[in-house]
């Protein structure tokens, strides 16, 4: 276990270093010198001169990529060119919506699709088996923003439960004005997740349904409901969990798609503003923050699935 | 119960696949036809402003007076060009980067799996919004190169996999023993046995690529209008949802139309490749 730790967290950190590589190309493709985002349009070449040097893009493509690390790995993201505030904070400050977004709609997609899924897999012949099927190929078939439109207009706008957007100015200092702003997108979120999540479950309750085991279970006595909660909770919980970390880091993108649909302050409108605006340090801070979560995300779900399943740690299944 | 489960779903499979072939088949139809034929000229502002739909406009008009299902009917060649597109890409760098893995020997298989596992660790939707905003212009083209990119990782993970196991068989170590060269091995023997699961997990890649490039669309990253994705549609009639709610409603039954389609038709392919899979969500 402490082995395959050691080589989780190696991996974890050349992806961080990939993640910054790719990051310092991709922000060197950007057209034009990103001294160019801090002046206006008559600057003279002193003036240039001046902010290259204050950005550091006159120095060598080496050194550029050195300091570029070293500010990373000390989370120093630089201020914005436009409203010159620390990228840090913003991100922090957004992050006030974003977070809270992905968490209460990842749990209310697993509280959906766990006790669905099972039943999907349970009453595959019934009526309600097969809804619950087609449910799921329509969910995951549907644009999370399309849906969050639709919600929009049912729930805002025709019946008036929820707002349609926006986000209290004072963000939790009103937690129930907030709270019923989130209600919308979280559901938004969720439904989708959920609708990919059921599948994970329903083929995972399949396998264990035709295990041998449940069967011994069976003929030892057991009933139905109570074998499958003994025997087949534990058993049908690892390949679910292989997918929840996937999940999750979806569940934030979704969360950045669906920001824009509810006109949320997170950081999915941050970027979108930060990349129309060419403002470099918002953009680099969000992706890189973005990126780190994801792979901190994958890297607890693959910690996660060996400690609840014995046989992945003495084989030598890493991969 | 097994019975049960195992004979059901297989009626069940051979008429969704075939629901899955008609729709991605009528999507294929409409998307050539626009090549030629549209209801309306492409931006053209052809009636009043959010008409309900009509016999002249059979989906309405949106809030320039665009006929909307001129402009659906374009987003279905434009979605099937991002789905080839971004499949057609991933493929050729996937399969090829998974098949060299597979032959591999030792620590070059490691570090190229270890590579494999960072690359896919990357949030696809975030590289390809930076990607089509560093080129200088939105176009189609970066979307799908992007798109592309970010799949291939996904396809050369699952073929190296799938490749590694053909690789361990007798029949191919007798194919080496008799002085096949690496090159007919993959021919003859590798690229035949891992092509059905590979082409199952080709097709949801289609579906997904096609949603992220929505996604990037609405989210105003996309191609401009007149060759505008249905991501653009919906993001132009979100404003007008509740008075002329089919702007909005048509594009999107559109692209779950197109997704569900692809999707049912990977779930066919798979059950025809792997009878033993029959009846698996």
């Amino acid at each position: 276990m402490a082995s395959y730790i050691a080589r989780r967290s190696l991996i974890l950190v050349l992806s961080l270093f990939v993640a910054a590589i790719v990051l310092f190309a991709l922000l060197r493709l950007l057209p034009g010198d990103p001294a160019n985002a801090l002046l206006g349009v008559g600057a003279t070449p002193e003036q240039i001169a001046a902010a290259r040097a204050q950005i550091g893009s006159d120095q060598p493509l080496t050194v550029q990529f050195a300091r570029f690390v070293t500010s990373l790995a000390r989370f120093d993201f630089g201020t914005s060119f436009v409203s010159k505030a620390p990228v840090l904070g913003e991100i922090a400050n957004r992050m006030s919506v974003t977070a809270p977004l992905t968490l209460a709609g990842f749990f209310v997609a697993v509280i959906i699709a766990v006790p669905l899924g099972i039943v999907a897999a349970a009453r595959a012949d019934r009526w309600y088996g097969a809804a619950i099927s087609v449910f799921s190929q329509f969910g995951i078939a549907i644009p999370v923003f399309w849906l969050g439109i639709l919600l929009v207009a049912l729930f805002a706008i025709r019946w008036r439960i929820f707002p349609s957007g926006g986000f209290p100015l004072k963000g939790w200092e009103r937690p129930g004005e907030a709270a019923v702003a989130l209600a919308l997108p979280v559901l938004t979120v969720a439904l989708v997740i959920a609708a990919s999540l059921v599948r994970y479950v329903r083929a995972s309750t399949l396998d264990v349904l035709s295990s041998d085991y449940l069967r011994t279970a069976r003929a030892l006595g057991a009933r139905f409901p109570e074998a499958l909660v003994r025997h087949g909770i534990r058993n049908g919980a690892v390949p679910v969990v292989s997918v929840l970390g996937i999940e999750l880091a979806t569940t934030l993108l979704g969360a950045v798609v669906v920001e824009r649909v509810f006109a949320l302050p997170g950081l999915g409108s941050m970027l979108l503003l930060a990349i129309q605006q060419r403002d470099y340090p918002n953009v680099q801070g969000v992706l890189f923050v973005s990126t780190l979560i994801v792979l901190l995300i994958g890297f607890a779900a693959d910690i996660l699935q060996r400690f609840i399943d014995p046989r992945l740690r003495t084989t030598g299944a890493d991969r | 119960m097994t019975a049960v489960v195992a004979s059901a779903p297989r009626r069940g499979a051979s008429w969704t696949w075939r629901i899955g072939l008609a729709l991605v088949g009528l999507h294929v139809v409409v998307g050539l036809l626009t090549l030629v034929w549209t209801p309306y000229d492409p931006g053209a502002m052809t009636g009043g402003r959010l008409s309900p739909p009509s016999l002249a406009h059979w989906a309405g008009t949106d809030r320039l007076g665009r006929d909307v299902l001129t402009e659906v009917m374009i987003g279905s060649r434009i979605a099937l060009q991002v789905g080839i597109g971004a499949v057609s890409i991933g493929a050729a760098i996937g399969i090829t980067i998974g098949i060299i893995a597979a032959f591999a020997t030792r620590w070059r298989d490691d570090a190229l799996a270890a590579t494999l596992d960072i690359l896919i660790a990357f949030p696809t939707l975030l590289i390809a919004m930076l990607v089509v905003a560093a080129s200088e212009q939105a176009s189609l083209g970066t979307a799908i190169l992007a798109l592309g990119i970010a799949l291939s990782a996904v396809v050369a993970r699952l073929t190296r996999i799938l490749a590694k196991r053909v690789i361990q068989t007798d029949y191919v170590t007798a194919a080496r023993v008799s002085g096949s060269s690496w090159l007919a091995i993959v021919r003859e023997h590798v690229l035949p046995n891992i092509w059905p699961t590979l082409s199952v997990n080709l097709a949801l890649q289609f579906g997904l690529a096609v949603i992220a490039e929505a996604s990037l669309s609405y989210l105003g990253l996309g191609a401009p209008p007149p060759n505008a994705s249905w991501g653009r549609l919906l993001q132009e009639a979100q404003g007008t949802v509740y008075s002329a709610p089919f702007g909005a409603i048509v594009p999107g039954l559109a692209l779950v139309s197109l997704t569900i389609g692809v999707n049912l038709f990977a779930d066919g392919l798979r059950d025809l490749a792997d009878p033993l899979r029959r009846g698996r969500g």
